[in-house]
């Protein structure tokens, strides 16, 4: 047989029936994760064909999006945005109960967003084709699976026959070869990826990012890359399993166990695209190239270094982006008056960001006229740090400590900016008014987020820190 | 999903390229537990002004634009989420089409599974459309052609199954739950 990659290989095992010229493949679908917003017009289809969940074992869902980040009141109602989204949520926990579907609740200590909860429960594991209602399932790529997005239609299709209907994508291999430089980290790393390729580079592919300074990335950093796959416009991107991956998920409660993890990590530890296997793209990134990274515009690919001008705008579309960000072509970034940060979401919420955000308010404090929500991607996570003190770090620095949940990064929960305000935020997407109506989104990495919260405007880590220090 | 065979009408100009999922349907909406009745707010935060009138400034709301079902955009649309609020808000909008020169995957793969056509033109064939709004087109999905006004047809790509997919109204859950045996079998040998 020919060289494969990884993509190939997975794919192939996957398929239930091969794709012809007149229709697609059926491929097999081995973990389906859930959540409240994508899924109840999918199962209202279930019951309204008198269909059951074909594989009940093979769902996991969980309450992210909607939920509120506040406590509950002394009489147990939690502070929804709205009915509806009280609603929504109700919804799933009685859909869940309906169809057999395991729910990680309120009540479960494993709650958390559903891209943090994954890998942490060791659902999430090499090989394996994941879906979910949501876009950045390609976050679980991080392990060597392929890992993608689907609409709510689909949903119901993989929760009736655990099956899609699919032709197969094509690959991109992203190299990044060299080291990252010190402070400089996955979000960086990815923003910049996303600078050099497009927001629709990746459209139609699968990526698989490559080289040493990928193999060099701790899992929660190859999380944070594949995670942005989406914003080049890939459904997918994915790393190759290795030592580091299997270290990480060994123990995991949901991981199979003794001789049977000997034989899972055995066959992972294979699960790589082989030598002179053909990928449809390719590019080449220096990772001694990357600094600190932020946007300055309206989509993820509008980055620049953090030290740097901002771009003028070439063309009317980025003439309307900077004008929306109320930035002006040719100025720093930094000095930036900023009225929010945001750490969180399914790219930076879980413990080594919350610690790098940490390390920089630890002994200073939050600007005045600021204010900074921390919002850990998980329960497991919140209890985590809460035990390493950085709770504390956080509110004596004058942030809002807060329950797990997607928050900020979509403002369903009504954690939201006000508009005109500027947010520098560690999630994902900077679209116009995702953080709410009119508000501005710079995104960060956890350490560039920290350091505009106590220097009150987007300041070069790099310099302040050295200064600091 | 009723067939759709063909669309004919004015065209509505966006010329806006990377217009994602948020700007289509802001994600406060999302809590529905429903299907219709997001038409009201798609483009919601263009749309509408602060004080909930009509913004002058949405190409949308200009009276030649009023009624057409066939939106031209920018590059690269409906890029971001997977929410399939996007499409079904367009279509309750009104909107039966959207063309552009790149479409993002997963709301393509949603808007042809709702019967919303979402297609791909050639670039040159694509900037003359964003230039020319207002003009009358046919699109047939048979033949996979957008016919304009002086007759010429611009061709698009369209996969074999979604186009008789398209005309025929199938059932996509429908073809799976007939691979049932072969499911089972894939279950069995991968066990
Ligand atoms: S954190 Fe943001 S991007 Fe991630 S799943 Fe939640 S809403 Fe989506």
């Amino acid at each position: 047989m020919s060289a494969q990659t990884i993509i190939d290989k997975i794919w192939d095992a996957h398929l239930v029936r091969a794709e012809t010229a007149d229709t697609p493949g059926i491929l097999y679908i081995d973990l389906h994760l859930i959540h409240e917003v994508t899924t109840p017009q999918a199962f209202s289809e279930l019951r309204a064909r008198g269909l059951t969940v074909r594989r009940p074992e093979r769902v996991l869902a969980t309450l992210d999006h909607s939920t509120p980040t506040l406590p509950a009141d002394a009489h147990g109602q939690r502070p929804y945005a709205s009915k509806d989204a009280e609603n929504q949520v109700r919804q799933l926990e009685a859909n869940c109960r309906e169809f057999g579907i395991a729910l990680e609740g309120w009540d479960s200590d494993d709650r958390g967003i559903v891209h943090v909860m994954g890998p942490e429960l060791g659902a999430t594991q090499p090989g394996m084709t994941i879906v979910c209602g949501d876009s950045h399932t390609a976050t679980h790529g991080a392990f060597g699976a392929l890992a993608f997005g689907i609409g709510t239609t689909e949903v119901g299709h993989v929760l009736a026959t655990q099956c899609l209907l699919q032709r197969k994508p094509k690959t991109f291999a992203i190299h990044v070869d060299g080291r990252l430089r010190p402070g400089v980290g996955a979000k960086d790393l990815i923003l910049h990826i996303i600078g050099v390729i497009g927001v629709g580079g990746g459209t139609g592919h699968v990526l698989e990012y490559r080289g040493s300074a990928i193999e060099a990335l701790s899992m929660e950093q190859r999380m944070t890359v594949c995670n942005m796959s989406i914003e080049a416009g890939a459904r997918a991107g994915l790393i190759a399993p290795d030592d580091t991956t299997i270290a990480w998920l060994a123990g995991r409660p949901r991981v199979p166990q003794g001789a049977d993890w000997d034989r899972a990590a055995a066959r992972w530890r294979a699960l790589r695209s082989d030598d002179g296997a053909r990928f449809d793209r390719e590019v080449r990134i220096d990772a001694a190239d990357i600094g600190p990274t932020v946007t300055y515009g309206t989509h993820p690919g509008m980055v620049m270094p953090v030290h740097a001008s901002i771009p003028a705008a070439r063309d009317a579309q980025e003439e309307k982006a900077l004008a929306y960000m109320q930035f002006g072509g040719g100025r720093p970034i930094t000095g930036e008056k900023v009225d929010v940060v945001f750490v969180g979401s399914c790219t930076n919420s879980r413990l080594s960001d919350l610690r790098e955000a940490a390390d920089v308010l630890r002994g200073r404090s939050v600007a005045a006229g600021v204010r900074m929500l921390v919002v850990p991607g998980s329960v497991r996570i919140k209890r985590e740090a809460e035990a390493e003190g950085l709770d504390a770090v956080f509110t004596a620095a004058g942030a809002e400590w807060r329950d797990a949940g997607c928050s900020m990064c979509i403002g369903m929960n009504g954690d939201i900016a006000r508009p005109g305000q500027l947010v520098v935020s560690t999630s994902n997407r900077n679209f116009e008014g995702r953080q709410g109506p009119g508000a501005r989104t710079v995104l960060a990495s956890p350490r560039v987020a920290a350091v505009a919260a106590v220097n009150g405007c987007i300041t070069d880590p790099d310099t302040f820190l050295e200064h600091a220090a | 999903m009723k067939p759709v065979t063909e669309v004919r009408s004015r065209t509505a100009v966006l010329p806006f390229e990377n217009i994602d999922t948020d700007r289509i349907i802001p994600a406060r909406f999302l809590t529905t537990t429903e299907r219709a009745g997001l038409g009201r707010h798609a483009f919601n935060d263009w749309r509408y002004t602060d004080d909930g009138g009509d913004n002058p400034e949405f190409p949308l709301n200009r009276a030649e634009a009023r009624g057409c079902a066939i939106v031209v955009a920018g590059r690269n649309f409906g890029c971001g989420s997977s929410r399939e609020h996007a499409p079904w808000a367009l279509l309750d909008y009104g909107i039966e089409a959207v063309i552009s020169s790149e479409i993002a995957d997963i709301f393509r793969s949603n808007s042809l599974k709702n019967g919303l056509l979402a297609i791909v033109l050639a670039e040159a064939e694509h900037r003359e459309l964003i230039e020319n709004p207002g003009i009358e087109l046919a699109i047939d999905v048979a033949a996979r052609t957008i016919t304009l006004p002086d007759g010429r047809a611009f061709a698009f790509a369209l996969d074999g199954f979604a186009r008789h997919c398209l005309l025929n109204g199938v059932d996509q859950l429908g073809f799976l739950l007939d691979a049932g045996a072969e499911i089972d079998a894939y279950e069995q040998h991968a066990a």
